[in-house]
């Protein structure tokens, strides 16, 4: 009892021949359809460098497109002469020539004859499936395809069009149902011949013929009429990316392989003279003898169609840089802006990385230099306190240094009196958490002595600055987290708001805020503002500062918090 | 993209595909090796003046990756690379003592050479002291990268230029012949890099790293260009046009994915601040013949004399290509 194997083949003939051999000398008959593309003086050495076995076949040759009926009527040849010339065999395993057996043919063979009866092919009908590429599932079987995908990509999407349009639909052979999956099955003698000598065939033939890709459905379907038993899954291991093409295995995959379990491997970089050189053995001690479990390489591969396809979010590097509103996240981690918080309060940096932890930055976009933590001049990644650098690409800036960090929550002051550049992006970051403290830049013009023309002058210039910053944080397709306070507001009761923010930002080390940070003295302020008030300026951000009524820079009765521990 | 900018692209390409044509009367042929260059070869392309000293290591390298050919060009070396580079077995070398500047950076000479050998190979534009990492280098030679390119139909690869540097005084570690020069500059900038689009062209400008940040941090957009696309399926329509920063057609310089996923990518690893380097900056001054009225050497020289340090805490240590990915300077995009 043994298993025949088809092997469709085109290119890397030296590879073929090697595994071929290495079927036919374990004692499975092999047979082998070569592409007519292939040049006649190569097969003729491919040929004679198999002459020796008497149980390799060569079948009927012809030229074979990727993706059309070509292949199909290839693999139909191969099993015809199988199947007459190996009455033996009970099974019949189709493979490639950059197929690798990853385990001794023994194993495979007992495999078989345990499960006799079983037909091993990935079957799905087309509405469960999610690899369709081009959006054609149901339309492979409905549409006509005359003109090859990978040579005529403008026809082939003309016609696909012009069918659309048209309304143009195909019969489907009465008692078909379409399934797709993957072309590399094991099919059981009585299966094979009962799909190859249907009476129905030539009606069959004809209609799959202008099906696209059939080689993924001819089989799959017609299994469904004559089988008893269909395992739907494939014995080859064989992964395919985003693109629909298969994925290469190298050198470096041998591990990975090896505790796959799995019979045969698909694609084998021809080259991989690791791969080749330790599988190419019937050595029984190279895989356990379990069932195959190819979940390893799955993970690998369907990573590497994630990263294919939604990339690292927050990175913006050369071969990822996302179109507006495709980024997947601006930047790749949380962070949070305080405005306002650093003029109100004294030393209220040192005062936020002990309550918060995390990494707290002075104005990062300062005009004259980017103020990182510590005072330092360059900082993770390289990123230096250039401010014409900032200024250069300030969205860029920012991005990286929320990159350079991960892992680390950053924290930074902004207010009117930066470049305001960034502020768009600031409030179309999801990540950002954005806290502002309105009209506490005065705090600062009032604590300066000198002419209050020009302080005047300053503070009008802010206050028109902050509003539009204002207007765009509160703009209905804000994506930050945004909160704002009127400095009135805040300075009645700072206590609460902080918390919020702090509990925001390190929501697992919850603790009650039992130090508040100092505020300054702002006795006089009122009196600061009416001055503004007389000399015709009107500060609206601040709310409200009666005159003469100046309010307590610390809270007399520490009031509890919300949070009840 | 509108039809009218689009011709205009085209006759750009064109030109220079001319003036690559007029320029070739500058080369001359020295040893020409050319007809040992079998199907599926790949084939590096490089200009070259007085890099005696560099050339042992990036041949042994570039062999090792699987670069069957070497198409180089002499400017008027005159410390035996000329020599050195006839006695190779798999050069073809021409020599040419003519502009360096008005071959625009030999860039017309590289597009004839490559319109006459690389069609249809793949060809690989470094400079000597440009090493070419790319995702899985360390276990599969550069034909396994460039057959999954080709299988999956992706004609450019990007390669971002990233400068490496010595931890100290650039000129405090003599480098000799053969010697791997990262053993001496084996320190980068991870993620000081600013990118903007070019929509001309279609491709990415990248500027930064150390250059930026310790030469240029006053006026950064005049910092030099990062952004290479040096490996390319030759087609003898291609062209070229400024450096390896970008191409004709423009579709070549598409490298990046727009829609948030990544693409493949790699590096090169640039081996500049060595110790000849002050000595080079020095002699690029008095010829002139370099980018931009050689402002970048100007800027260079008028640092160097500080002997200036670009080592810093931050400073990263190269180990391999996959740190290089973890840091987002490459990807593996779907390649596994």
């Amino acid at each position: 009892m043994s298993v025949t194997f088809l092997m469709l083949v085109h290119t890397a003939l030296d590879r073929a021949t090697a595994v071929a051999r290495h079927w036919a000398l374990s004692g499975c008959p092999v047979v082998i359809h070569v592409d007519k593309a292939v040049r006649r003086a190569d097969y003729r050495g491919f040929v004679a460098g198999l002459s020796d076995l008497d149980n390799v076949k060569f079948s009927a040759r012809h030229r074979v497109e990727w993706g059309t009926w070509s292949l199909v009527a290839a693999t139909q040849a191969a099993a015809e002469t199988a199947l007459s010339a190996f009455p033996a065999s009970r099974h019949v395993y189709l493979a490639s020539g950059s197929c690798l057996p990853l385990r001794p043919v023994q194993h495979l063979r007992d495999y078989l004859a345990g499960r006799p009866r079983t037909d091993f092919i990935e079957s799905v009908t087309t509405a469960d499936v999610p690899w369709t590429v081009g959006g054609l599932d149901r339309e492979r079987f409905t549409l006509r395809f005359p003109f090859a995908w990978k040579r005529q990509r403008h026809l082939f999407d003309f016609y696909v069009n012009l069918q659309r349009r048209a309304g143009f639909k195909r019969r489907i052979p009465p008692g078909l149902v379409p399934h797709l999956g993957s072309q590399w099955w094991c099919l059981t003698r009585q299966t094979l011949t009962a799909i190859l000598s249907d009476p129905e065939r030539p009606a069959y033939d004809a209609y799959f013929r202008r099906v696209w890709i059939p080689d993924e459905s001819y089989f799959q379907t017609l299994v469904r009429l004559h089988s008893e038993n269909i395992e739907s899954r494939s014995l080859t291991l064989s992964k395919f990316d985003f693109q629909g093409k298969p994925h290469i295995f190298y050198d470096d995959h041998l591990q990975l392989l090896r505790r796959s379990d799995c019979f045969v491997a698909r694609k084998i970089w021809p080259q991989a003279e690791r791969l080749y050189s330790s599988f190419l053995s019937n050595d029984p001690t190279v895989t356990k003898n379990a069932e195959p479990n190819p979940g390893k390489i799955d993970r690998l591969f369907s990573k590497a169609v994630e990263r294919r396809t939604r990339g690292r979010s927050g990175l913006c590097m050369q071969s990822r840089f996302p179109n507006p509103g495709w980024e997947n996240g601006k930047t790749c981690a949380r962070f949070s802006v305080f405005e306002g918080f650093s003029d109100l309060f004294e030393d209220f940096e040192t005062w936020l990385s002990k309550a918060a932890g995390g990494r707290v930055h002075g104005h990062l976009f300062h005009p004259e230099r980017v103020e990182f933590a510590a005072d330092e001049a360059i900082y993770n990644g390289g990123l230096c306190d250039s401010a014409a650098v900032r200024d250069y690409n300030p969205c860029g800036f920012l991005t990286s240094l929320i990159w350079n960090t991960r892992g680390e929550r950053q924290c930074f002051q902004f207010g009117p009196r930066d470049q305001q550049e960034i502020g768009t992006f600031l409030a179309s970051d999801p990540n950002a958490q954005i806290s502002v403290i309105t009209g506490a830049w005065a705090v600062r013009l009032f604590r300066t002595s000198g002419n209050f023309a020009f302080i005047r002058r300053e503070a009008a210039a802010l206050q028109r600055i902050e509003t539009q910053h204002l207007d765009v944080l509160r703009a209905p397709h804000t994506r930050a987290r945004v909160r704002i306070w009127s400095m009135a507001d805040f300075v009645q009761n700072p206590m609460e708001p902080l918390q919020i923010i702090i509990d925001e930002i390190a929501p697992r080390g919850r603790r009650r805020l039992t130090e508040a940070p100092r505020m300054v003295d702002l006795t006089g302020f009122g009196q600061f503002l009416q001055d503004l008030k007389n000399q015709g300026m009107q500060p609206y951000l601040m709310g409200d500062f009666p005159v003469g009524d100046d309010p307590e820079t610390q809270p007399r009765d520490r009031r509890r918090p919300y949070l009840v521990k | 993209m509108g039809v009218i900018s689009s011709y205009r692209l085209r006759l750009q390409r064109k030109r220079w595909l001319i003036r690559a044509f007029r320029k070739r009367r500058e080369l001359r042929s020295v040893t020409d090796r050319t007809g040992s260059i079998g199907p599926g070869a790949v084939l590096a392309f490089t200009t070259l003046r007085n890099e005696r000293k560099r050339l042992p290591y990036f041949f042994r390298y570039y062999r090792a990756l699987g670069v069957d050919h070497f198409l180089m060009v002499d400017n008027g070396s005159d410390d035996g690379t000329r020599e050195y580079l006839e006695q190779q077995p798999d050069v073809s070398l021409w020599s040419t003592t003519k502009s360096y500047k008005r071959s625009r950076f030999g860039v017309d000479w590289l597009n004839w050479l490559q319109r006459k050998y690389a069609h249809g190979h793949w060809s690989l534009v470094v400079d000597v002291d440009e090493f070419f990492i790319y995702p899985f280098c360390d276990t599969r030679n550069i034909k396994a990268l460039t057959d999954w390119l080709d299988a999956s139909s992706i004609k450019s690869f990007a390669a971002m230029l990233v400068d490496m540097y010595p931890r100290g005084p650039i000129d405090a570690h003599p480098y000799s012949a053969g010697q791997n020069p990262f053993e001496i500059a084996s320190w980068f900038d991870s993620g000081n890099y600013t990118i903007s689009r070019n929509h001309r062209f279609g491709n990415l400008w990248i500027q930064g790293g150390p250059r930026m940040r310790a030469f240029f941090s006053d006026r950064p957009e005049r910092a030099p260009a990062l952004n290479k696309i040096p490996l390319v399926k030759w087609h003898r329509s291609y062209a070229y046009v400024s450096s390896t920063h970008m191409l004709l057609p423009r579709g070549l310089n598409l490298v990046y994915d727009e829609w948030g996923g990544e693409k493949a990518s790699g590096c090169l690893l640039h081996a500049k601040f060595l110790d000849t380097f002050t000595e080079k900056a020095t002699e690029e001054l008095t010829r002139r013949q370099h980018y931009a009225n050689s402002h970048e050497y100007h800027a260079y020289h008028s640092r160097l004399k500080d002997r200036p340090d670009l080592w810093n805490k931050w400073s990263e240590q190269y180990i391999n290509w996959r740190q290089l990915e973890i840091m987002g300077l490459m990807s593996k995009g779907n390649w596994a």
